[in-house]
């Protein structure tokens, strides 16, 4: 082991850190949002409603997230519709086009996890929140929700640091990420092992923060041992 | 004293042995188009075997070009099943450890492709603030960092990817190895593009070159070949071929 060449990489590094801190904050941000009108939408009366949700879960679920992030970012591209189209400019950006694949991704298995989550909530609790005059709204609110965090976020926490690991798909579309610096570093220096090395060890320290704050937030939400 | 027929005998097998040594055994790989390649024929053809049987006519030898898998193609020499491998083998360090190396016999540039009708020039204050794509673990990335620092550089995985980032208007350009471009642009979807400026061919950015490899020690068929290469640069017989194959020079020279 050249430990100069792993300090020497740290730098270096460190910038690609910034990089998939942003592309996961902004996925799993992005992500959230659409997950949880997907898992109501999945849970629907409405039968289009439910299809719809259903074919995007599905899409995404079912397809590796390197060819989702080809699809869009060079899939897109080949088409003059869509390079004279408004949308190019951010289609045009590889940081856009691996965010959108990240959310997209994300969303479809946060989706799944909240749903789970809402389906755990015993059926009399929503009856009896409806009988002593709640709306859909409130019962949702004040009932279903707080109860599905609670069920959903061991859950959520796992995919979490699935989305930091799976960043680093990013560099196969020129993005310099962690993954991507250190790609580029070890054909450079021709030392792989150090650098991987040092990229592993920031990945677990990211991994490891995040962990520890989802653990946190689990034992917060813990009513029963807040309680005792 | 020595019989007069064991003489002639070693006379005969001297004269034997100068006659096969001017029969020369070149080995190439006949997998490697339009360098080396097998055509429906059955014959190899091709810009290596094109330069071996003019270098073969320059040295008046008598030729025989077979072909050899390229992971045998070494070991094959080593074991003097040919005398000569012209199979568009770069010059290694490594390499020259096993065999010996003529002077490089072509050397493709690194090139600078970009949109027909773009007024990118191939220098520093021409590619200042441009984006160029290169392939990852390549030298080219090197050669872009150093020799054009205000060139904005994108790496990646393979030359396909990159290409399609040129095709999409990501790119401003790409600095890639001539001979492989030359081949795309050529191709549907690469006729939109075309080369720019002169190819780099520094040593250090693209190595020496391919090289004519014979067995370690065989001074005497190198400095033979070394001439006939001379002249053949010399006296237009290299031009002409090259020109067969490629609208530009290839001549590591």
């Amino acid at each position: 082991m050249n430990f100069d060449v792993m300090i020497e990489a740290l730098p270096d590094l460190i910038d690609g850190l910034w990089l998939t801190l942003g592309l996961v904050a902004l996925a799993l941000l992005v992500g959230f949002v659409i997950a949880l009108p997907t898992a109501l939408a999945r849970l629907s009366p409405l039968v289009p409603l439910r299809v719809v949700a259903g074919a995007y879960v599905f899409f995404f679920r079912g397809t590796p997230l390197l060819v989702q992030i080809f699809l869009i970012y060079y899939g897109l591209s080949q088409f003059e519709g869509v390079r004279d189209s408004i949308l190019w400019p951010v289609l045009r950006e590889p940081f856009w086009c691996t965010l959108i694949a990240l959310a997209l991704n994300t969303g479809a298995y946060t989706a799944e996890v909240f749903r789970g989550g809402i389906l755990s909530v015993p059926h009399n609790q929503i009856e009896a929140a409806r009988a002593v005059g709640m709306s859909a709204v409130t019962a949702f609110r004040r009932i279903i929700w707080p109860q599905t965090i609670r069920q959903a976020l061991p859950a959520y926490g796992n995919e979490m640091i699935l989305m930091v690991k799976a960043s680093s798909l990013a560099s196969t579309v020129t993005l310099m990420d962690i993954t991507g610096v250190a790609r580029t570093l070890a054909s450079e220096t021709y030392m792989p092992i150090e650098i991987y090395t040092m990229a592993a060890m920031i990945y677990l320290a990211l991994t490891f923060s995040m962990s520890q704050v989802i653990h946190l937030l689990e034992c917060k939400m813990d009513v029963t041992r807040a309680r005792a | 004293m020595i019989p007069k027929h064991i003489l002639a005998a070693a006379l005969a097998a001297f004269l034997a042995h100068s006659a096969a040594a001017d029969t020369l055994r070149i080995a190439t790989e006949g997998a490697y188009p339009p360098f080396n390649f097998v055509d429906e024929s059955g014959e190899v053809q091709g810009f290596d075997v094109e330069i071996a049987k003019a270098l073969c006519a320059e040295m008046k030898a008598d030729c025989e070009i077979v072909t050899q898998a390229w992971d045998g193609i070494i070991p094959g020499l080593k074991a003097g099943k040919y005398d000569a491998i012209v199979a568009s083998m770069s010059i290694t360090e490594k390499r020259k450890k096993a065999v010996d190396f003529t002077d490089p016999y072509y050397a493709a540039g690194a090139a600078l492709i970009a949109p027909k009708g773009s007024d990118i020039t191939y220098t520093p204050e021409g590619l200042d603030g441009k984006t160029i794509g290169v392939q990852r673990a390549t030298t080219y990335a090197t050669l872009v960092e150093k020799k054009f620092p205000g060139a904005t550089l994108k790496t990646y995985d393979t030359v396909e990817n990159h290409n399609l980032d040129l095709q999409a208007g990501r790119l401003d350009g790409v600095v890639a190895q001539q001979v492989l471009m030359y081949n795309w642009l050529e191709k549907e979807g690469g006729d939109a593009f075309e080369f720019k400026g002169d190819p780099v061919k520094d040593v250090e950015y693209i190595g020496s070159g391919a090289g004519i490899a014979v067995e370690k020690g065989n001074t005497e068929l190198l400095d033979r070949l070394n001439g006939a290469l001379d002249t053949i640069q010399q006296n237009g017989t290299y031009a002409e071929i090259n020109a067969k194959y490629f609208p530009f020079s290839i001549s590591a020279e």
